[in-house]
């Protein structure tokens, strides 16, 4: 196989290897959040949406490990299976455990939506196995888009003070999936990241802040800080225990 | 079967071959039909496919990477077959043949729509899913989305309400 990316230097395949990492576990993570809920979603079609939905998400961060893999030297489900926690880099919106329907409701529109002005941008990455990858994933992320907005509605209109609050104590932490990379100036530099993350964050609370106005009420103001893919929670450390076990059992074991 | 046409005849051999490849999950379709393959190309040391999953996740890729692999080996037409997975180009439900979303109809799947012509056209990532699927039994256009998400990834249930069936939809992506 021939090297990849070949054109980049040093400094690039690292920025971009950090990059590549934070959207893997960003869908990694949120994939397993979403498969918690299958066989206990509060109706059969939402059991296998969200069972759906956890495959497409895990399956995007499998594609993005495999990228990273090609271009570090490492190996995919190591890189997925074999890190300690404080090693994972997804946003602190992923942090918290599963909660209600509400609270998942919140998270996967804030998630998606977000997400959705990521892959816009990442679409039109100069490292083009990651253009071609985020143009693909686009395309299957609007079904969840769909889901998470229908919800949202049919729960404003249902239950809206759980799906109030739950909108209230993310919101912070939904800002940190656009949180600064240390390595940014090189990627805006190099349009590996087409647009720095401070610019996506503002097209992105340009589009919910309109759509929350009527269901959470004006939200505070907020920002991405430069640790809001550092720091791990209990939540995690539990949900990490259960994604690993497996791999855990029998290290280096292959069937 | 639908199959391509080579220029080469070794090339033209592999497509045949190909073209009697079932999808693992829908085997009612071929892997050509459902246009999968991206590409085939033979010289002396190897054979080349690429294959185009249909979705990023789909957990079918292994195993048709296994069984175009075992198939076109028993060829005999270079030492070595591989396949190898790429989204150069992305799939998209467009690719699926006449006479592939003839099949899927024929065993109870709706075809993927169309994609709409227009300025949507060349911008691949962007998507319209419509609310209503034709019924595969009835051809009745009075028909309602009962879920976007399905038994695999690729699949949406819909319910008929002129025969009162459900459904399924080979999702447009």
């Amino acid at each position: 196989m021939t090297a990849v990316a070949p054109d980049l230097d040093v400094t690039a395949r690292e920025a971009l290897a950090e990059l590549l990492l934070s959207v893997a576990d960003d869908e990694f993570i949120i994939g397993f959040w979403d498969s918690e809920w299958t066989g206990i979603a509060p109706m059969l079609e939402e059991d296998v949406a969200t069972s759906s939905i956890a495959q497409d998400e895990i399956g995007h961060a499998r594609a993005l490990y495999e990228l990273l893999a090609e271009l570090t030297g490492q190996d995919a489900d190591l890189i997925a299976y074999g890190r300690e926690p404080d090693a994972f880099r997804h946003a602190a919106l992923l942090n918290h455990a599963r909660g209600d329907w509400a609270f998942s409701v919140a998270r996967r529109y804030l998630y998606e939506t977000a997400d959705a002005v990521r892959l816009g941008s990442l679409a039109r990455s100069a490292h083009e196995p990651l253009a071609l990858l985020a143009g693909k994933m686009r395309r299957e992320e609007t079904y969840h888009l769909m889901h998470a907005e229908a919800w949202l509605r049919r729960l404003a209109g249902g239950a809206p003070d759980r799906l109030a609050d739950a909108i209230a104590t993310l919101w912070p932490d939904a800002q940190e999936v656009f949180a600064p990379l240390a390595a940014e100036s090189t990627l805006v530099r190099t349009g590996l990241l087409p647009e720095p993350m401070a610019s996506l964050h503002a097209t992105w609370q340009a589009r919910v802040r309109p759509e929350l106005l009527p269901i959470a009420g004006e939200l505070p103001a907020a920002a991405p800080t430069r640790d809001g893919r550092a720091g791990r929670t209990d939540e995690f450390r539990w949900l990490h225990a259960e994604f690993t076990s497996v791999f855990a059992s029998e290290e280096g074991a292959t069937w | 079967m639908v199959s391509a046409i080579a220029a080469d005849p070794r090339e033209q051999r592999v497509w045949d071959e190909l073209a009697t490849i079932p999808d693992p999950e829908i085997p009612a379709i071929s892997v050509v039909d459902l246009g999968v393959i991206g590409s085939v190309h033979v010289d002396e040391e190897r054979v080349r496919i690429e294959l185009l999953p249909t979705f990023v996740g789909c957990p079918a890729i292994g195993v048709m990477q296994e069984q175009i692999t075992a198939r076109v080996s028993e060829l005999g037409l270079a030492a070595a077959v591989e396949v190898v997975v790429t989204f150069d180009p992305p799939w998209t439900s467009d690719r699926i043949s006449a006479e592939g979303r003839e099949r899927l109809r024929l065993s109870g799947f709706a075809p993927p729509q169309s994609m709409p012509a227009g300025p949507a056209l060349g911008q691949l990532d962007e998507l319209a899913v419509l609310p209503m699927a034709v019924c595969p039994y009835c051809g009745s256009r009075n028909t309602t989305l009962d879920n976007p998400f399905g038994p695999t990834l690729c699949r949406a249930i819909y319910h008929c309400a002129d025969c009162r069936q459900p459904f399924e939809q080979f999702k447009q992506v």
